[in-house]
């Protein structure tokens, strides 16, 4: 005999209460936000206005069916400077941040000492968990017009007078990107070390058999075996050019660069919070994640036709 | 003894010193890039133990020349920053106990295919992986919610997050169902499972999670600065934050001494006193946790 629905559920009470906690949770945390993206195209949203009420709903849409802080944002004057700082920094910290780690996994691989190799590991660890203000605030000193930067510079000749790194725009990304793969490098590194520890032995003694040297090896055996982690990783990097690291770059953020450090984050952050302009701060939220979306789609199945491997 | 075996001779003999030297250079390279790691905390920390009138001089690279301790004991006498070490102390302990309890007993619900909704349940889940409403709609919700500006701001919307249950998902999947069987016969029921025979065994995914909320927790400073006025509800990390934020454009020209006890300790000391003081805990627990992390992030991997 089936059992109905109600008495499967019953048994399954205690199991079902822990299950629709969590349910409940994710509705309110994140399935009620991406209703909140109707603010996106209502006319101005006031942050009085409850979500969830009735009269939220009546109130009026943006014009051109809702989509004018769409429109707004592409003809702001910003735009261009906006799009150009994020997509500036993500794609630099991508060339040059993303094969990095992996480079750095694999010389890490063939040093001979364990005990060597696992001190670098846990060294490399470190910046990782110094939070972005602290990583900020050393910064700050050392690029400061007294600060230890402009001592050296100054020491060795190169300089008169300190340059004031954090003041002026043209340092802004330099100091994004190195400042970024400085904190990530080793974190970055795990996951590709622990595809390298997957890699079957047999393969380097069979190549070191054919007399094959180390460095022969990297390219032939290591590579081609993480092949897969790398392009997934990458896939993932490009869904994310869009998305600057918020809380790096809010950190090192002030007027003097604001020129070279304004993006798509903290142009949101700003006109929300600062101008309560919330549909259009909404609106620019909501095509920057269209766009990461439709990034990621297509480095997904661009590394599908070259390679074979993709994300889904 | 022909040529070409003395020939072939020779050319190992090259080969090997080869390697040898780059072993060398490899090693060179390493330490290099461990002193290019660890060089800037120990700037910080030695400046943190300068007379500051003294660091203003300059030339101060490897040890302190005027040492003193007037930075921390200016750290450990302002009411404001030791208010702020209480936010991040408790705000870091209920959330990450609080976050790993409940992830984990979610998880847990999930993790049983017999259960009626299961797939519906982890399709909810899933799409949470990919989508969001964005900031501006979470910062809304948090507003209408009536969660700005509390405490609990920092605990309750860090309670779940998919991403750690399916690490616990795919752990408790691998628990041999006799276990529980037992248990069930004996008349316990499911939350009392989950309770007293799941999680003292789950320990090893317990500390994982555990430490990468208790990080992130301890670590963060945005959520002050955007969920929360009050200033005697900042955590250390958003009191840092506001110190560096509005000294970052001024000293970005000038450096400015600004004295707090007769000249002896200016701002800068102290800001980077308090990073020590704030970043200490963690950097001495975590070469310790180092195999749990690791483990972490290689589930994490195999899953996303």
């Amino acid at each position: 005999m089936r059992k109905s629905i109600w008495q499967t559920f019953k048994e399954q009470r205690h199991l079902q209460i822990m299950a629709l906690l969590g349910v409940v949770w994710m509705l309110v945390f994140n399935y009620a936000p991406m209703y909140g993206i109707i603010v996106a195209f209502k006319k101005n949203y006031k942050i009085t206005e409850s979500l969830f009420s009735f009269s939220f709903l009546k109130t009026p849409w943006a014009d051109a069916n809702g989509f004018q802080h769409f429109i707004n944002f592409i003809k702001d004057p910003e735009f261009g400077n906006i799009l150009a700082n994020t997509l500036g920094m993500s794609i630099l910290k991508l060339v040059i941040g993303f094969p990095l780690p992996i480079a750095f996994a694999i010389l890490l691989n063939e040093l001979r000492s364990p005990r060597f190799k696992r001190w670098v590991q846990t060294i490399s660890y470190l910046p990782h968990f110094l939070s972005w203000v602290v990583l900020g605030g050393i910064l700050t000193t050392w690029l400061s017009n007294t600060g230890l930067i402009n001592q050296l510079l100054i020491l060795a000749g190169f300089t008169k007078e300190g340059i004031t790194f954090l003041a002026e725009p043209k340092y802004f990304w330099g100091i994004v990107v190195i400042s970024d793969i400085w904190k990530e490098l080793g974190w970055s590194a795990i996951i590709y070390l622990a595809a390298i520890v997957g890699i079957d032995p047999d393969l380097y003694e069979a190549a070191t058999v054919d007399g094959a040297s180390r460095f022969r090896q990297i390219f032939a055996i290591t590579l081609p075996s993480i092949k897969g982690t790398i392009t997934i990783l990458f896939i993932l990097a490009v869904g994310n050019l869009l998305n600057s690291n918020f809380d790096q770059i809010l950190v090192l953020w002030n007027p003097l660069n604001a020129t070279s450090s304004n993006v798509i984050d903290i142009y949101v952050y700003h006109v929300a919070m600062r101008s309560m302009r919330y549909s259009y701060a909404s609106a620019i939220g909501l095509f920057k994640s269209v766009v990461a979306f439709f990034l990621l789609f297509m480095a997904n199945r661009v590394t599908q036709k070259l390679n074979e491997v993709s994300l889904f | 003894m022909n040529t070409s075996n003395i020939q072939h001779h020779a050319s190992l003999h090259r080969q090997m010193m080869m390697a040898k030297v780059g072993e060398r250079a490899l090693e060179f390279l390493m330490v290099l890039i461990c002193f290019v790691t660890l060089y800037p905390v120990w700037y910080t920390v030695v400046i943190s133990l300068n007379e500051s009138a003294d660091t203003m001089l300059g030339g101060i690279y490897w040890w302190p020349r005027k040492f003193t301790l007037d930075s921390y004991k200016a750290v450990f006498m302002d009411k404001n920053i030791i208010k702020a070490f209480n936010i991040t102390i408790w705000r870091t302990l209920i959330a990450t106990v609080g976050s790993v309890f409940f992830i984990s007993m979610v998880a847990y619900a999930f993790s049983k295919r017999h259960l009626m909704g299961h797939k519906f349940y982890m399709m909810l889940g899933t799409i949470t992986m990919f989508f969001g409403g964005g900031l501006i709609p979470y910062f809304i919700l948090i507003k209408n919610i009536g969660l700005y500006d509390t405490f609990w701001v920092y605990v309750i919307p860090g309670l779940f997050n998919f991403w750690n249950a399916l690490i616990f998902i795919s752990f408790f999947r691998e628990i041999p169902a006799a276990l529980e069987e037992s248990a069930h016969i004996d008349g316990a029921n499911d939350f009392t499972i989950f309770l007293k025979i799941i999680l003292p065994i789950s320990t090893p995914v317990l500390a994982t999670i555990a430490l990468f909320v208790g990080v992130w927790n301890w670590n963060d400073y945005f959520m002050g600065v955007i969920f929360v006025n009050n200033p005697d509800l900042q955590p250390i990390q958003t009191f840092l934050y506001r110190v560096i934020a509005s000294a970052t454009a001024s000293r970005a020209v000038v450096a400015m001494p600004v004295g707090i006890s007769g000249g002896q300790v200016n701002s800068q000391s102290v800001q980077l006193a308090t990073m020590v003081v704030t970043t200490a805990p963690i950097i001495v627990i975590y070469p310790f946790l180092q195999k749990y992390f690791v483990k972490g992030i290689m589930i994490g991997s195999i899953k996303g």
